[in-house]
């Protein structure tokens, strides 16, 4: 009996189901059609979500991926299409994050010759994808998807692009569906050295004022349960990077905060004064290190990771233990001893006091004046719960909100971290909608980037997405107006931002919307948002020259933050 | 720390698309390429690269690391100069005439055991394997000497010393580790 014959657009279709796809974002035009045609006969398993730019697609995708743990796909046409994703694809690589972006080519015939909608996708995506790959015949979809999926997701996720030539689409051939758990060329996760467990297990036994920095790989490993019984073990105090902060519960007593420019000042000082640092699945971001030439020169360092070009990039390591943490945390907790750090985790509290009484007070507690983005970032965090995660865009908006939710439950954090993206966190948060429907997605923007993914609305209309939209209105682009306000003698250059009337144009969108003022009002707001079905817009008028703090200038050092500006 | 010539030998699979992958890597880190050769290695399907920088071993590591971070290549490992033979070819197109009428010309490239591979009537062509510094100072004299019409020289070819073969090392482990896992 000869095989069916099917072609290359209906098995990639057939390819994403044997993938366990259910949900994909994208956009049709020209190049992909033969796709988007197989797609309308498979809509009952693979649920489109037609976003309103390209771009957003790959946010979504990324915000899918974030909350789920799967990957997130997007699909769209050539060319224009294509380079729409492309700070997608920048932001899912340095953030690792796994997503696949097939995009339509031009036929192979057309190929290097300028024809209409062609760009050269994987010669512009092979700096910033983890993998790229052109599709040039149908037969090969199988084997390029199964390879795409699995490299996406595998060792230290990270974006695949599938370029998808035309022809290739439309020819047919004999489809058999393809698994790929193995590639020659590709060590996903690097073998244990026995030794390195030992020697880190050795200076932890022996520290007297141990510190852990726990990042995104806890996430991506799945290791928060082996994390605490690491920590609690051996009784290691922590502070956890941006991306890593859901790993650890917020009130839990060995989690001391947050690190890095915008951290808190307890971690970032003791990461100056501590003996032994642990690194866990972090790479030392020049946002979390500052000066690397005063950064923790006093302690025995050691490093878990899963990237090897990660060990000694930035920060030269004593020991580095290579491997995923699921399996390294558990290995190091059997080699380390019961131990107790009273007095080393007490000294913690002189800075939260500090921090509290300087910066966190005025913030969220403000006795009068406009509100504040802390204060709306804590209030909504505690009405919704640990149900809620938090999607931010970026600027003042994002750190504040991050600073000032409260995390429980893993997951619960979706922002672009390396490539400080405006625009990424309403897709995002659309995309978090589809990624975990049990989830309250609270997206924090700024009037900023509210305005870069606009178009988005469109979408969450469409979907009923049900995006709890917070848009912290400051009339300006408040980061960068709080750093000409520090750096650049207060001069305001184009950073303060004319606003449309933003509940007409929800209401242009059908979504609900209030607009929250004075600070009696902004409990009955939030409760009215979480009380209400399906998405809605609250916007509160933030006072419009807040900052951040306290701050770790940048290129200064960790333990010299500053508390007022 | 200090720069010192550097040889990268990568292998990668036999793709298109990964050279531009590799020299992303140093173009990035503003290191210039000295010299690069791309040839098949001696297994089959496998492509060699053997690349010589100038740079700091600090960065050369990080460099090694990020190419070997790339799916389609197999390995990446980086030598000093004292851990590898390694060879250049270059070739020297001499005016016939002037080569002819100085018998001293011919006494160099004698000296420098080059060979002559081509004469007619109105150029020479001199071929010379050997190291960087001697095709260099064979260049200069016979420049010097004012005969030379055109002047090429390959990159580097280089072979370790060791008497482990690490590619074959590495893809007989990752079969291996492959079949236990499918057991
Ligand atoms: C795409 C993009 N363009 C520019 C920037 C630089 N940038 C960082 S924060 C910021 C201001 C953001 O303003 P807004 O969205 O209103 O947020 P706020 O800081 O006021 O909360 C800008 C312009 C960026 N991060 N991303
Ligand atoms: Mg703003």
């Amino acid at each position: 009996m000869t095989k069916e014959k099917i072609t290359g657009a209906e098995a990639l279709m057939r390819s994403l189901e044997h993938q366990g796809v259910t949900t994909l974002f994208g956009y049709p035009g020209g190049s992909i059609m033969p796709v988007f045609d197989a797609l309308f006969d498979h809509s009952a398993q693979l649920n489109h979500i037609l976003v309103r730019h390209e771009q957003a697609a790959a946010h979504a995708a990324e915000g899918y991926a974030r909350v789920s743990g799967k990957v997130g796909v997007c699909l769209v046409t050539s060319g224009p299409g294509a380079t729409n994703t492309i700070t997608g694809i920048a932001d899912a690589m340095i953030d690792s994050t796994p997503i696949v972006v097939i995009a339509g080519q031009v036929g192979t015939p057309f190929l290097g010759s300028d024809a209409f909608q062609e760009v050269d996708l994987v010669g512009i995506t092979q700096p910033i994808s983890k993998w790229s790959y052109q599709i040039r015949r149908a037969e090969d979809v199988p084997m390029a998807v199964a390879k795409a999926f699995y490299i996406a997701q595998s060792g230290r996720p990270g974006p695949v692009v599938l370029d998808f030539a035309k022809n290739a689409q439309v020819e047919s051939f004999e489809y058999e569906p393809v698994d790929v758990d193995f590639i020659r060329s590709y060590v996903p996760v690097p073998d244990t050295d026995m030794t390195s467990l030992e020697e880190a297990a050795k200076m932890i036994n022996s520290a007297k004022r141990p510190f852990a920095l726990v990042g995104q790989g806890v996430t991506l490993g799945n290791a928060q349960k082996e994390l605490l019984t690491f920590l609690e073990k051996a009784d290691i105090p922590c502070g956890t990077t941006l991306l890593g902060l859901s790993d650890i519960p917020t009130s839990h007593r060995l989690n001391k905060g947050m690190l890095g420019m915008h951290g808190n000042l307890g971690p970032n000082v003791k990461t100056n004064e501590c003996d032994v640092l642990i690194a866990i699945g972090m790479r030392f971001d020049d946002r979390v290190t500052g000066n690397l030439a005063t950064y923790a020169r006093q302690a025995k360092i050691i490093h878990l990771d899963i990237d090897p070009a990660e060990i000694n990039k930035n920060v030269k390591v004593d020991v580095a233990v290579m491997g995923d943490c699921k399996q390294t945390l558990p290995q190091l907790t059997d080699m380390i001893t019961f131990a107790h750090h009273e007095e080393w985790i007490a000294s913690f509290r002189e800075h939260e006091q500090l921090e509290y009484e300087r910066v966190i007070k005025n913030e969220v507690y403000p006795a009068d004046g406009p509100l504040k983005m802390g204060e709306v970032a804590r209030a909504v965090s505690d009405a919704a719960g640990d149900k809620a995660v938090l999607v931010t865009d970026v600027g003042q908006n994002q750190m504040l909100s991050a600073r000032y939710f409260r995390y429980n439950r893993n997951r619960s954090i979706i922002t672009s971290g390396g490539l400080g993206t405006m625009g990424f966190g309403l897709p995002a948060a659309i995309g978090a909608t589809f990624g975990d429907s049990e989830r309250i997605i609270c997206a924090f923007m700024g009037d900023g980037g509210l305005q870069m993914s606009i178009q988005e609305l469109g979408t969450i209309m469409e979907q009923k997405a049900p995006v709890k939209i917070i848009l912290l209105n400051n009339n300006y682009l408040g980061n960068v107006r709080q750093w000409q306000a520090m750096f650049f003698n207060r001069r305001y250059s184009f950073t303060p931002m004319m606003n449309p009337d933003y509940m007409k144009i929800a209401e242009a969108y059908g979504i609900p919307s209030r607009l929250v003022v004075k600070r009696e009002e902004l409990s009955q707001g939030i409760e009215q948002m979480l009380n209400t079905d399906g998405p809605f817009l609250l916007e509160v008028a933030v006072i419009e020259e807040g900052n951040v703090l306290p701050m770790t200038p940048p290129g200064g050092t960790v333990n010299e933050m500053l508390l007022e500006c | 720390m200090e720069k010192k010539l550097y040889t990268l030998i990568v292998y990668s699979e036999n793709i298109a698309g990964i050279l531009n992958q590799i020299t992303a890597v140093f173009t990035r880190r503003q290191i210039n390429i000295e010299s690069l050769n791309v040839s098949a290695s001696s297994i089959e399907g496998v492509h060699k690269y053997t690349i010589t920088i100038w740079a700091e071993e600090d960065t050369v590591i990080k460099v090694v690391k990020q190419i070997e971070k790339k799916i389609e290549v197999l390995q990446a490992h980086y030598f000093t100069d004292d851990e590898i033979f390694y060879h250049e070819i270059a070739l020297y197109k001499l005016a016939t005439p002037e080569l002819e009428n100085n018998s001293y010309i011919s006494k160099v490239v004698r000296r420098y055991g080059a060979s002559i591979v081509e004469v007619n009537p109105v150029y020479s062509i001199v071929k010379k394997a050997g190291m960087s510094d001697e095709i260099s100072s064979l260049y200069d004299e016979l420049q010097a000497l004012g005969c030379v019409l055109q002047f090429v020289r390959s990159g580097r070819v280089a072979i370790t010393k060791s008497c482990v073969e690490r590619v074959n090392e590495y893809l007989a482990d990752r079969e291996m580790k492959h079949l236990q896992k499918n057991k």
